[in-house]
């Protein structure tokens, strides 16, 4: 059935849909619509969940992160500095395998103050230990959320996953979604079973007691290996996924238009659909330009980015986040795996920050810029900045 | 018995009984009684943070047990007789 709705109700929706069976919230402006749309649900009866309403972002994972211990399927949305003021739990959810699904509708964080879209929030938070996956529309925020749970709770992987959804961009913004029905989510979504769970009857334990340094470095490498467990089982469900609801997204990154490409641009989010009409529209006009959609930064594709290679000659990365005294985080790890010494040259564009709208123009004159780079073999310099106001170049 | 991250559980939880776990190897310094001067007060029976003063009996004398004593001293400290002396392990 198909619904006309924002991704906040996308994500909602898809938690509805998951059965979740513990949500604890507290609102922060993009993601309050989530949090409220199930606040209702559940205050109505629709769906059947218990909702902890609590004083904080830190005592919302708090919550959860008990919930799942007693084997419920949990839920929980935030934003920014919100999702600033988990940070410690965040890394306490992933240290002790709690595969908690938490959609965030990226923004920046401040100061100043600022309410709008950047994904400065969820890139301070790339080493805390959760998957993370950047949907393009509302369509793939309801998708990736049900999808989150089916891998995030296998057994061989157990770690929590942020959804993240661009801030007002795609969170306040209605498209029409293709919303499945209850039987075919159940079918492809079972309960939540985890091998360990709290039961103080029949087999007590202790879980997350103190772990002394002669075993810390190995409890570590169990975490690194349940996340690179997840980079097959991502494409695994998704394959499944695509059998049952006729939609595909590519696995942890999508290729867009890249054969018989000279130059590609990487680019995750909300931007990647105005960046893949600038694609078909360039293409159109005989120039040879390609796209390459990030959609899992956590765990990082770098077997997959690094036939970029081999498949053009330069690379442009697009990041909405600035790393104070290097540059875009994208663009950094993008660039560790492309390196080699006969490794393409790439490029560094910075955009988007703090609300500003990426534009079609803008995303033309990147790929203008690639394919003039792209004739002289090398980069002019490393990161621009894009429509900056006094800047470099002439971007409007 | 581990030996290797393989034998770690999926999940951090424990697996075996906390008392399997001997918590006395902490120890640096140990309570000794001196039953001269104690008077069976069982205060330090109900100071003991490990529950690792134990009497057996009503008017018995409290004892130490090793396994589980951290040796924090905080039985020596609250003996309203001085009757607990702690003694560098060896």
């Amino acid at each position: 059935m198909i619904e006309i709705i924002t991704s906040n109700y996308a994500a909602a929706y898809a938690a509805k849909l998951s059965r979740v069976e513990v949500i604890a919230a507290y609102p922060i402006t993009p993601q309050t619509s989530i949090s409220e749309k199930l606040a209702e649900l559940v205050d109505t009866g629709e769906m059947d969940a218990k909702y902890i309403k609590v004083e904080s972002e830190h005592s919302a994972m708090a919550a959860v992160i008990g919930a799942s211990y007693v084997g419920a399927r949990t839920f929980t949305a935030t934003s920014s500095q919100g999702l600033a003021l988990m940070h410690e739990n965040l890394i306490w959810a992933a240290g002790v395998n709690r595969p908690i699904v938490m959609p965030v509708a990226a923004r920046a964080l401040s100061g100043p103050w600022t309410i709008w879209s950047d994904h400065s929030d969820v890139i301070s938070e790339r080493d805390a230990g959760w998957m993370q996956f950047f949907c393009e529309n509302n369509q793939e925020t309801l998708d990736m959320t049900i999808m989150a749970y089916k891998i995030a709770e296998d057994r061989e992987i157990m770690t929590p996953a942020m959804v993240i959804e661009d801030g007002f961009i795609l969170s306040h913004t209605v498209e029409a979604v293709d919303m499945p029905s209850q039987e075919e989510v159940d079918d492809f979504l079972p309960p939540f079973d985890p091998e360990f769970k709290i039961d103080f009857k029949s087999e007590p334990r202790r879980y997350a007691g103190v772990l002394a340094p002669d075993w810390w470095q190995e409890h570590r490498y169990r975490r690194m290996l349940d996340m690179e467990h997840s980079k097959e089982k991502i494409v695994e469900v998704e394959r499944d996924f695509e059998r049952r609801f006729g939609r595909s997204y590519g696995g942890l990154v999508e290729f867009y238009r890249c054969d018989d490409a000279d130059v590609a641009l990487v680019i995750a989010g909300a931007p990647t659909g105005t960046a893949k009409d600038v694609v078909d529209e360039m293409r159109d006009r005989g120039k040879k330009v390609g796209l390459v959609k990030l959609r899992s930064f956590r765990p990082f594709p770098g077997e997959e980015l690094v036939k970029l290679n081999d498949m053009v000659s330069m690379v442009g990365v697009f990041d909405k986040s600035y790393t104070m005294g290097q540059g875009g985080a994208f663009f950094q790890e993008i660039r560790n795996a492309l390196y080699s010494p006969d490794g393409v040259p790439i490029k560094n564009y910075i955009g988007g920050l703090g609300g500003r709208d990426v534009t079609k123009k803008n995303i033309e004159l990147i790929f203008e810029d690639l394919l003039s780079l792209s004739k002289k073999g090398k980069v002019d310099r490393i990161i621009d900045w894009v429509a900056l106001k006094g800047g470099p170049r002439r971007w409007e | 018995m581990l030996r290797s991250y393989e034998d770690l559980p999926s999940t951090p939880v424990s697996l075996q009984s906390t008392e399997d776990i001997m918590t006395g190897n902490w120890r640096t310094m140990r309570p000794v009684i001196d039953e001269e001067k104690c008077i069976r007060c069982y205060i330090c029976w109900k100071f003991c943070p490990d529950m690792s003063i134990e009497v057996e009996e009503a008017d018995d004398f409290p004892t130490v047990n090793l396994d589980y004593c951290k040796g924090c001293g905080i039985c020596a400290n609250e003996c309203p007789k001085d009757a607990i002396e702690m003694v560098r392990e060896e």
